[in-house]
């Protein structure tokens, strides 16, 4: 792998302790994949957790005298000052919660705390190089937007976002975002719901191959679907990248998806049928609810707008708890249209700059909670709550009665 | 030399040295998964559940998992001082990588021969990333 003059330097240690490790990261990535160079990036999104050994790193390199060169976006941890009002934490956990918050600050990140990037707070160009993390968020920036990133780690995209540079490997290169099989969908995608489902399936199908999606009937996929289709194939999968045919902007033709090689035969062809058993393996789980969780990932204004038509006016039960997860700008808007007021009058609540997979959602473990996302049930089962799976309208319907049936 | 050692050629992804008694494990690993007050992998059905991996050097198919959770598996060890002395890793991708580099534990990859073939439980293996050599003493190293 070829490195100039000055990143032989920096990875000697010259420029530092906190550059010299961001380097031998980089390095080892690009040796591992067999990358000619690094090239330049202007654009990096950290998939920061408040987990300690993430939290760690950024230390580990702040303390060694780097800060970034590309100021990167943030995950979210949680947000102490409004959810402390509501739930109990430990002092560790708070402590840890503002030791992440102050060395992200002081490394010189964007703290946007927003999981999806792409919609807004980090949207790269078509064809732009970019070192994104967050499983959901790169198969966005690749599949939707046509910007080149490879499915970094929160630590790699750090290191990426303190040297301006990543290896060139991967998606990156064109010959690695071609097509590597066909599945046909034969299927009514409708809402965000359902496209998430078709995500988790094409997941499984696809591990970490690229898919190209052939679409028997009309679709016509907002910002919302792409995320929640890519998220859940990232979750159930490793997908990096897809293609949609006629619709994605590497795909205008079928062809193109493929590169001009011979298009392969659908390897598989998933209709209602897959669908609705894709469905029903993920939500057997019915009762008595103490929470409904929406917004894995983070919910826009407009999914927003979607909660309040579909409550016509009613009230959540009395012993449930309704928490939205939304984009800050997506708050902020919902305040200064009334939006939010409306909504806490039905027992809605909503808060920004906070993910589902954190401590200050514990008190709510012991009983079933409700989800529209198969990302939030798959990491709030890993912390100890069950979590049934149901669309918007069913979640809300069984907000307004306490228990899914 | 002694007559059961043998040298093999290694690529070097995370500079250094360690050593240490082998441990294999033909399963790819989440290091999130492992207990950190003692290195033991708690991971159920795992090829080497029950083993710890603390001071030796693991041979390791692949990593698994995602990113975040990864990272933290490597860190928590790291901070009980449970972590292997070294990593031999047939297939390497990205989060394995990025998770040594997080804690400097030393990992090399491409033996110019399968290590599953060459390295057994029990062996004892030297790891030197900055010579690019793995030495391996079948069925240990005698304390001569």
């Amino acid at each position: 792998m070829y490195l100039s003059d000055e990143e032989k330097r920096i990875l000697d240690g010259a420029q530092g302790a906190g550059k010299q490790k961001a380097m031998e990261l980089l390095y080892a990535l690009g040796l591992t994949f067999d990358a000619e160079k690094l090239i330049p990036v202007k654009r990096a999104h950290v998939a920061l957790s408040g987990q300690e050994g993430d939290t760690y790193w950024c230390e580990l390199l702040l303390n060694g005298g780097a800060t970034c060169v590309v100021p990167p976006t943030t995950n979210p941890y949680w947000d102490t000052a409004y959810l402390t009002k509501f739930f109990d934490v430990t002092k560790e956990e708070l402590d840890l919660a503002e030791r992440t918050g102050d060395v992200y600050r002081r490394i010189g990140a964007k703290l946007t705390y927003h999981c999806a990037p792409g919609l807004g707070t980090n949207v790269p160009f078509f064809g732009e190089h970019v070192a994104f993390s967050e499983s959901s968020a790169t198969p966005y920036v690749n599949g939707a937007l046509g910007a080149r990133s490879n499915r970094e780690s929160s630590v790699s995209a750090l290191a990426a976002a303190v040297i301006g540079k990543t290896p060139y490997y991967g998606y990156h290169l064109d010959e690695y975002r071609l097509g590597d099989f066909l599945i046909d969908v034969d299927a009514d995608v409708k809402d965000c719901y359902d496209w998430g489902i078709l995500g988790y399936c094409v997941g499984k199908i696809a591990g970490s191959r690229n898919p190209v999606l052939r679409f028997k009937k009309a679709v016509l996929p907002t910002a919302e679907d792409f995320l929640y289709f890519g998220a859940e194939a990232a979750t159930s999968g490793a997908v990096a990248m897809y293609h949609m045919v006629g619709i994605t902007p590497e795909a205008p033709t079928i062809q193109a998806a493929f590169g001009g090689k011979q298009v392969p035969s659908a390897e598989y062809v998933i209709t209602d049928k897959e669908l609705k058993a894709e469905e029903n393996s993920l939500t057997p789980a019915t009762g008595k609810i103490n929470l409904v969780m929406l917004g894995c990932p983070h919910y826009t204004y407009n999914q927003l707008l979607e909660v309040e038509k579909l409550f016509a006016g009613r009230h959540v039960s009395h012993d449930t708890a309704f928490w939205i997860l939304a984009a800050a700008d997506a708050v902020e808007l919902a305040e200064r249209s009334y939006l939010r007021q409306r909504l806490e009058l039905l027992g809605v609540r909503m808060v920004g700059n906070t993910c589902i997979d954190e401590p200050c959602w514990k008190s709510f473990e012991g009983a079933l909670g409700v989800t529209d996302s198969p990302k939030c049930a798959y990491y709030r089962e890993r912390r100890g709550q069950p979590f049934a799976i149901r669309r918007l309208s069913v979640c809300v319907e069984a907000a307004i009665k306490g228990r899914l049936d | 030399m002694a007559d059961n050692m043998k040298v093999y050629k290694c690529r070097s992804i995370v500079r250094g040295s360690g050593s240490g008694e082998a441990v294999v494990s033909r399963d790819a690993m989440c290091f999130y998964l492992i207990d950190p007050a003692t290195g033991t992998v708690i991971e159920r059905n795992h090829a080497i559940q029950g083993k710890s991996v603390t001071g030796k050097v693991l041979v390791v198919q692949s990593g698994k998992g995602s990113s975040v959770v990864q990272v933290d598996g490597f860190y928590q060890l790291w901070v009980k001082n449970n972590l292997p002395s070294a990593i031999i890793v047939k297939e390497a991708e990205p989060v394995i990588v990025s998770s040594a580099v997080v804690v400097g534990l030393t990992m090399v990859d491409r033996l110019e021969e399968d290590p599953f073939e060459i390295i057994a439980d029990g062996d004892y293996v030297e790891v030197d990333a900055d010579s690019q050599e793995v030495r391996v003493w079948k069925g240990g190293k005698s304390t001569d």
